[in-house]
């Protein structure tokens, strides 16, 4: 594909991801060069209706939400969910976990019957994802792989292995050595140990791997004396939509 | 002329967020001037509670990917409060490093790439890539500057990650902060050019007094911590904003409106200058000097020039710091965390890059939040965004509709809402009927 026409979508989230666009910095002058941005709404004035690829951040929240990526659906040849919102509902899911319906009465009191909002879900529940470029915020060299990727007709590269290898090659001290849970041994890598590297836990914003060993992570848990609900609340944080089928040993 | 005129700017580009402007003129006279925000609620204030106290910081800073910093540290603000947990110099000194370059950041992204084209006569940043080659590498390095900073000390740019309820996960080496220090030094003549280059802007002719909120305090021009300050002569504790602040919901927004002394007041870069102007470092007076401007000054479009001027002083400032730092030595030791959960309320105010930003938390007895309250600049602004433009338009109602509709997206730009943030975008709808 030379030169596609990519659009840039917002749907509900925090705008990050598409300021990691715009942070690309260095390479920002090249990715416009080397791609026909017709649509980016938080950069650009000038909109159109006809691209080949779309790079939708945020998770579906709302009746528009769903209108809007929809639409998108029928227009885009390519899809690419950029970022945990997108990709897994990311942390809007928390508000499922309240109740929506408790949560408009409790922000808007009686004025929520104008608030327009449903249960959150990831894109991949309308639409069809080619890619998933993932984390909250997923790395700027991930979105730039992925679009390049296209570019020359190539898949990109997703890692499917957990965060631990990351740490293991950078040659962190684990976290559960100083007492702190960390995700790291179930998340999807991808971020180079990005938090973990700061003495920060893995929090899996990037999502579980695609079989992870849930037992395994459990006798590494009770091993370090934390339980899984300890575990489980800080999986929640970016995938509460998301359920891990844990298999019996 | 317009003397019927029905614009609607939906969705109101290079603003971050969603929203949408509507406008309907009849006769000259408005009948109907809407910021309207459809953006998507997010009920930050539901999914807080029964949350740990560890992991507000995180939640809310993914509220806005632009001011992730600035909510990152309101929110471990309001935690500390109520928990009762004290602060070294150094912790300070360093969340204080990592703001000024959120903030330098925001407004590099405002200033050059979402404001300038207006004043240059085009759509976007892209075209002026090939006419104004040098301003856009200007902007595009000062941006990579500040993101840099915000990366080493903070552990990212975008939603920070060692900064923690009491201290850092991991503080930066004093290699790291002379790097730093070095690349905010690179930095002064591009600032001289920029000067050059903004002064040559016209900016609009309007002004419209109004109630200027901000944070302050003795020590330094506040950003990062402070009493909230009103123009209209008060000063109360954060924990006080109740008694002054007022929030209430209108139909055609997710977006709460907000007022204190009169029916609505801004906050932001032109706020802080109005209220705070003298605690400037001397550099950023000069600056703001340069352009011949007042003090204080009521022309909201000039919010786009005090931004400016705010990026000068966080890189004077952010150098003072950094001696200090480096002249008492740093020591991890001092910015380990050490924290009890504990029942009680604590608000936090910091000022984002587009104003004043309260957190109010109440914590259970095991630490976990029983209620929160979140107010945002945005918020803040919208009620007087649009007296602003029901002064506006019938000052330019003998302009075309494309004129005045430009206008009024520039007025609304000039706020640098952020409206993801205020959970709530932009849209310029001028109604024809």
């Amino acid at each position: 594909m030379s030169k596609p026409k990519v659009g840039v979508f917002g749907l509900t989230g925090c705008g990050g991801c598409q300021l990691e666009v715009l942070n690309l910095e260095d390479q920002l002058i090249d990715f416009i060069n080397a791609v026909d941005i017709v649509h980016f709404t938080e950069a650009i004035s000038e909109h159109s209706d006809t691209y080949e690829v779309a790079l939708i951040e945020g998770s579906v929240s709302t009746m528009h939400d769903v209108e809007r990526l929809e639409h998108i659906g029928k227009v885009a040849k390519i899809i690419i969910a950029v970022g945990a919102c997108a990709c897994t509902g990311g942390l809007n899911c928390l508000k499922n976990l309240y109740g929506t319906e408790k949560a408009k009465e409790l922000v808007y009191g009686d004025k929520k019957g104008w608030i327009d909002a449903i249960d959150t879900k990831p894109i991949s529940e309308y639409v069809k994802v080619d890619y998933f470029a993932r984390g909250c915020p997923p790395t700027r060299s991930e979105i730039v792989d992925i679009v390049r990727s296209l570019i020359v007709g190539k898949t990109p590269e997703i890692p499917s292995y957990p965060v631990c290898v990351e740490c293991k090659r950078l040659g962190n001290t684990c976290l559960y050595e100083f007492g702190m849970p960390c995700m790291g041994p179930v998340a999807r890598a991808g971020c180079n140990a990005r938090c973990p590297s700061v003495k920060s836990g893995c929090e899996a914003c990037r999502g579980s791997i695609d079989d992870p060993n849930v037992n395994a992570q459990k006798d590494l848990l009770s091993q370090y004396g934390l339980t899984v609900e300890d575990i489980m609340e800080g999986f929640n944080l970016y995938n509460a939509c998301v359920k891990i089928e844990q298999k019996t040993k | 002329m317009a003397t019927n005129l029905n614009i609607e700017v939906t969705p109101l580009p290079r603003v971050e967020g969603h929203g949408d402007l509507v406008l309907d003129v009849k006769n000259k006279k408005i009948e109907k001037l809407q910021m309207r925000i459809p953006e998507s609620p997010r009920f930050f204030e539901a999914m807080l509670v029964g949350r740990k106290y560890t992991e507000p910081s995180h939640i809310t800073s993914r509220i806005c990917g632009i001011c992730s910093v600035a909510h990152t540290f309101t929110s471990l603000q309001a935690t500390e409060d109520a928990l009762g947990v004290k602060l070294t110099e150094q912790t300070v000194k360093l969340r204080k490093l990592i703001n000024h370059h959120e903030c330098t950041q925001s407004h590099c992204l405002h200033v050059y790439f979402l404001a300038a084209p207006d004043f240059l006569g085009v759509g976007s940043v892209v075209p002026l890539i090939k006419t104004h080659p040098e301003v856009v590498n200007i902007a595009v390095n000062m941006k990579k500057i500040a993101n840099e900073i915000v990366r080493i000390i903070g552990g990212r740019a975008v939603h920070p990650i060692t900064t923690v309820v009491g201290g850092f996960t991991r503080i930066p080496s004093e290699e790291d902060l002379l790097r730093v220090k070095e690349m905010l030094l690179s930095l002064y003549p591009d600032l001289e050019t920029s000067l050059k280059v903004l002064k040559t802007l016209k900016m609009p002719d309007f002004e419209r007094e109004t109630e200027y909120l901000c944070i302050t305090n003795k020590e330094d021009y506040a950003l990062y911590s402070g009493d909230i300050k009103s123009s209209d002569g008060w000063i109360i504790k954060p924990q006080d904003y109740l008694t002054k602040i007022k929030e209430t919901v209108v139909q055609h927004s997710t977006g709460k409106h907000c007022s204190a002394s009169r029916d609505s007041y801004m906050v932001g870069s032109l706020a802080r200058i109005n209220n705070n102007f003298s605690q400037l470092s001397d550099n950023a007076k000069t600056y703001w000097e340069e352009f011949g401007l007042p003090v204080p000054c009521y022309n909201t479009f000039i919010n786009n020039i005090a931004q400016f001027v705010e990026i000068v002083h966080c890189v004077d400032d952010s150098i003072r710091l950094i001696d200090e730092l480096l002249e008492n030595g740093l020591d991890e030791a001092k910015s380990v965390p050490d924290v009890k959960p504990k029942a009680g309320r604590g608000v936090g105010a910091v000022e984002a890059p587009r104003g004043l930003l309260i957190h109010d938390y109440t914590y259970d007895n095991d630490g976990r939040i029983a209620k929160a309250n979140l107010i945002i600049p945005t918020n803040m602004n919208y009620a007087n965004i649009e007296k602003d433009m029901a002064k506006l338009v019938p000052e330019i109602i003998e302009k075309t509709e494309d004129e005045i509709r430009l206008a009024c997206e520039m007025l609304i730009r000039a706020y640098d809402p952020c409206i993801s943030c205020s959970t709530h975008m932009l849209n310029v709808e001028l109604i024809n009927k």
